[in-house]
This record gives C-alpha cells, structure tokens and sequence, in this order.
C-alpha cells in the first residue's frame, strides 16, 4: 500500500515507515508560542522541574496577540515572556514585528519536510512550505522545551485535487471557506488535508498559506502543499534530498477525496457564528455592514492588500463604515509603503495600524457594538470572538471586505474589478 | 478511577473562545479563568459546576483556538470530566495533558436519557458512564493505555515527572 505526503514525512523524519493512528514521538526542529500562550507553558516548563531549555535555537517567542499590551495584566505576562526569552537565550520577536505565523516563515529558515509546532491552531499556515506544522497547547510546548520532542497520533489524510484558475475577484479564501462549508467543522478531524493537481501551481505562496490557515477550522491537524517551484522560492532546499517525499503514491490510501475548479468557484462568506456556515456572497448582497477588517494571519499579505486598495480607491470607504487594515508583518507593512498601496488604502479611508492580530480575536482593539456587524478576512466567527457576543461577523476574502467596506453593504467584488 | 459528578449538558460545537474569551488570556489565575467560564453564553455554569460536574456534550467540542485556559478554566470550575460524540484535536490533547479525562461517548442516539442536573458516575479505565438513579449505563471508547497512563498519573507533567522520577 502507497503512502500519503503525511506518511512520507513520519517516515522521513523516524526513519520507518508508520500507519495512520500510530502513536509516535518525532524531534522538532522549530516550536513557537506567542503572548497568549507562552507564559503558562513557561509555568508548565518549571512545573516540569526543567531548569534548562533542551535547545533554545529551536524555540521562538512572538509577541502579537495583545500587542502593544492594552492592559497591565498582559503587560506583566509579556514582561515575563521576555525574562525567560533572556535568560534562555530564545529569540523573540517583539511588538510590531508581526503575528507568529508570518513572522517565522520571513525570517526562519524554514525547509520541506520540517516538523514544526506552535502554541497556537493557527501554526498550520506553515504547511504552505511543504512541511509538516501543527498548532499544541502550552503543556505540550512546555515539553517541547524540556525535551525536544513531542508524541503524535499519525493522521489519515484527505486529498483535495485543485484544476483551473481563479477568475478575478476570487481569491484563494473563497476556495477555502467553500472546502470547510462542504466538510463541515468537524469533517476533517485528525486529517491531514494535502492539495494535489494542476491548480496548485497557480497559487502564490501567500494564497497557500490563507489555505492552510484554515484547515483547522475543519478540524484538520496539518495542511501541506506539494513542493514545486514556487515553494523553492521560499525555503531553503540546499540539504534536500528528497523530493518524492511531497508527492504522495499512485495507490496512497486516502480517508476522503475531494476536487475543485478553480474557475468554478465563486465569492463566498461565511456566515455568523459558525466557520462552515459558508453562502455564496450573493445570496447576502445588501446586508448592512459597520466595520470591515482587513489582516490577521489568514489574509494579511501583500496580495491581499493590493486587491483591497485596488477595490477600495475607486471610492473609497463608505461614510460611516469603519475599515481596518493590518499588515500581518513589519516586513508587509514596509513592502506595501514602498509601492504605495499604504498611501491608497490610508487615503480611501481605512485604519491602517502597526502589525498585530488585532480586532481578530477581540482582546484589544475594534471590539464591535451590540447589534453591529462586520465583515472581516480573518479566520473564526465564533460568537463573541471579536469581543462582542451580541455581534455578527461575516468571513470573507479580501477583495470581498474591500467591496462591501465601499458600498457599505455586503458587496460581490466581482461587480468593482476591472471596468 | 471513577469519577462522579453532576451531569452539565452541552451541544454541539462549544468552542474555546465561548468557553474562555480571549479577554481572559491576560492571566492564567485558575480563580480567575474559573471566575469567567462560559460568562458570556452560560453564566451559572459555574455555580452548576462548583460541587462536581461531568459535561455531557456533542459532536466537535473544544474546537477552534490553542488556548489550554479553556481547560483550566473548566477544571477550576468543577468540572471532573467531559463525555462528547467528538472532540476538537487540540483541545483533547489539551485535556489529557492537564489531566481531565475526555471520553467518546458511542451511543449517541441515548443521549436524550442523560439529562442535565442528574448524579452519574464514570469510570474512565472502562470506558462506563453511569446514571446514578436509574443505573442506566452508557459505554464511551476507552482511552488508548498511554493516554490512560497520563490521566492516570493527573496529567503530562506528573507523568513525566513519574517516568523520569
């Protein structure tokens, strides 16, 4: 029996080949946790009665999700980040550097075949650069601290085979929202979700990495794209010597099967309070809409941002819509400086602020009023989870939040582009 | 190891931003995750849960975010186990490292019969849920031996400390 691209990576890294619900414990070549999460697994580290960190080249500290710190009781958890980081000799970036997810991956160097934990779900992003990359809790980071290692339950995988192209206005988000809205928020548990087929290689990096963002709110434990020639562009593949590794066998056992057209796909949002409540965006065409968010680690890349200033410079925002944008990087953030696209987007009327995770998970800024709604590009519309129970929030792609933020209803971006 | 507790009834998809919004990731004062546990959504679920609660939930629960706070807050709470059609990944390997037993339970078309506020008992080796009152019996899957092994021990921590003592 042939084996998936999960199956080659457990193999690859232990040396044997496994089966799907084997338990095995693997060595990590690179673990992260952020502000949110570090500070109870540096708890669960002395708890261990660890004094030193197994290998501190391997661990990293970011400091995005409350960013700067809005509040004493964050500013304290930082502080403490910082300490241990220090004596430590862990390397962490600070406020303003970035969300983790997109600051490792520009300044790591990241190569196929990895395995890489973060103390956050989002940490599946990473399986854009053919690498296998999974979101843990703080206890389990803690013993990635003390010993290097970590156990894992190998997973079946799901093979979704991509053909064809986007037509403009669709973006790699549509895609996404339109896989979990057909598998549901559970359908993939435990899987590995491996994109296969022609279509793949008209996907730039960025959009990848929106797609593996998300698979996890399909209940998946990796995503992992196959290794072509956009993918060398950003990893560094000079000791590989194992390129079959990404392509799965001819008779690889595979729990599901699914396809998509690219050219077929439409605008998509997914509607309040659940990730897989996915509709076509004109099924809601009109619905009112008082802040717009774009950022986070799903869509907070330059592609992103160029669509929405291309979109929003028509008109610019509509006179009582708030519109937020974030950079997910320093390093966006300068890119998009340098070719003008901040100009556009500050002078169409958008919020434009230094690099965090921002209004995604309500902790900080952009906290929505009772009864509002908003349309935003990050990834979960959980009740509540911009800080509000009592709002809405609608997921869509950044071209999607830049039309409905001009129109100041729910908008087709299709309608806006080219013309 | 047999665990009773009132049983607190739950649906599907109870994710961790409902279970401890991200407000709370500010702290990691047990008191003060308990203090706000499903604030938003299930005020009294604290109170329910203060004398010793086994959460009967759905399919999916525990999706979405990394934050381990969530279990804490739960645990902190009273709550001595959660028995679900399914768990979220994350928030399983989460409850096992901090030593709160999750169980599949198998037969989902009975659920009806566990009802919220009744004296049940579980034994988590065997897999077992029990309704103390009419002595009905509900099998979950049991626990994999090294996953038992860690739930025994009270979590990751101990257990290592245990295998490495």
């Amino acid at each position: 029996m042939g084996e998936t691209i999960v199956q080659k990576l457990f193999r690859t890294r232990l040396g044997r080949a496994v089966k799907p619900g084997e338990i095995v414990v693997a060595d990590i070549d690179l673990a992260y946790a952020h502000d949110g999460t570090g500070p109870l697994a540096i708890d669960a580290f002395r708890e261990l009665g660890s004094n030193t960190v197994h290998d501190p080249s391997k661990i990293r500290f970011v400091i995005d999700h409350a960013s700067p710190s809005p509040n004493e009781g964050a500013s304290n958890l930082q502080l403490k980040l910082r300490a241990f980081a220090r004596e430590n000799s862990i390397r962490i970036y600070e406020v303003g550097e970035g969300i983790c997810h997109q600051v490792i991956p520009e300044n790591e160097s990241l190569k196929p075949g990895m395995f890489i934990v973060g103390a956050d779900s989002h940490t599946v992003t990473l399986g854009a650069f053919s690498l296998f990359a999974t979101g843990v809790g703080s206890t389990d980071f803690a013993e990635v601290m003390t010993s290097g290692k970590l156990w894992f339950k190998v997973p079946e995988a799901m093979k979704v085979t991509l053909n064809g192209c986007f037509q403009p206005g669709v973006m790699s988000k549509d895609l996404i929202l339109r896989i979990i809205g057909d598998v549901g928020a559970d359908g993939a548990t435990y899987m590995s979700i491996e994109f296969q087929g022609e279509g793949v290689k008209t996907l730039s990096m960025a959009s990848r990495m929106t797609v593996c963002n998300m698979v996890v709110e399909m209940g998946a434990k990796n995503g992992v794209f196959p290794l072509d020639e956009v993918t060398v562009k950003h990893v560094d593949t000079s000791s590989l010597n194992y390129k079959s590794v990404f392509k799965p066998d001819e008779d690889a056992e595979y729990a599901m099967s699914l396809s998509y057209r690219l050219d077929e796909l439409e605008p998509v949002v997914a509607a309040p309070h659940n990730v897989d409540n996915v509709k076509p965006v004109k099924e809601l065409e009109g619905l009112e809409v008082n802040q717009v968010f774009i950022g986070s680690c799903t869509n907070g890349r330059e592609e992103d941002f160029e669509i929405a200033a291309k979109i929003l410079s028509r008109k610019g925002v509509k006179k009582g819509v708030r519109c937020i944008a974030i950079p997910a990087s320093r390093r966006v953030f300068l890119n998009l400086l340098r070719n003008g696209i901040i100009d556009k987007l500050v002078s169409a009327g958008c919020t434009v602020t230094h690099s965090t995770c921002g209004p995604c998970l309500g902790v900080h800024f952009g906290i929505l009023g009772s009864g509002e709604v908003a349309v935003s590009t990050s990834n979960r519309n959980f009740k509540g989870r911009m800080g509000n129970p009592e709002s809405s929030i609608y997921l869509a792609s950044p071209a999607t939040a830049a039309a409905s933020a001009v129109e100041g209803v729910i908008t087709d971006p299709r309608k806006l582009i080219g013309g | 190891m047999k665990i009773r507790g009132r049983i607190i009834r739950l649906g599907d998809n109870v994710d961790t931003d409902v279970i401890i919004p991200a407000r709370y990731l500010v702290t990691h004062d047990a008191e003060v995750l308990a203090k706000h546990v499903f604030e938003d959504y299930y005020p009294e679920f604290r109170a329910k849960a203060s004398g010793g609660a086994i959460i009967v939930a759905g399919e999916n629960f525990g999706l979405g975010s990394s934050r381990e706070h969530a279990v804490i807050a739960l645990k902190h709470s009273g709550v001595k186990a959660i028995v679900a059609k399914s768990f979220a990944r994350i928030f399983y390997r989460n409850s096992i490292n901090l030593g709160l037993p999750a169980l599949v339970i198998r037969e989902a078309e009975g659920l009806d019969r566990l009802k919220d506020g009744d004296e049940a008992e579980l034994d988590v080796a065997n897999g077992v849920l029990t309704i103390i009152k009419t002595g009905e019996k509900f099998s979950c899957d049991k626990m994999p031996e090294f996953i038992m092994k860690i739930i025994e021990a009270g979590g990751l921590i101990n257990y290592f400390l245990k295998e490495n003592g």
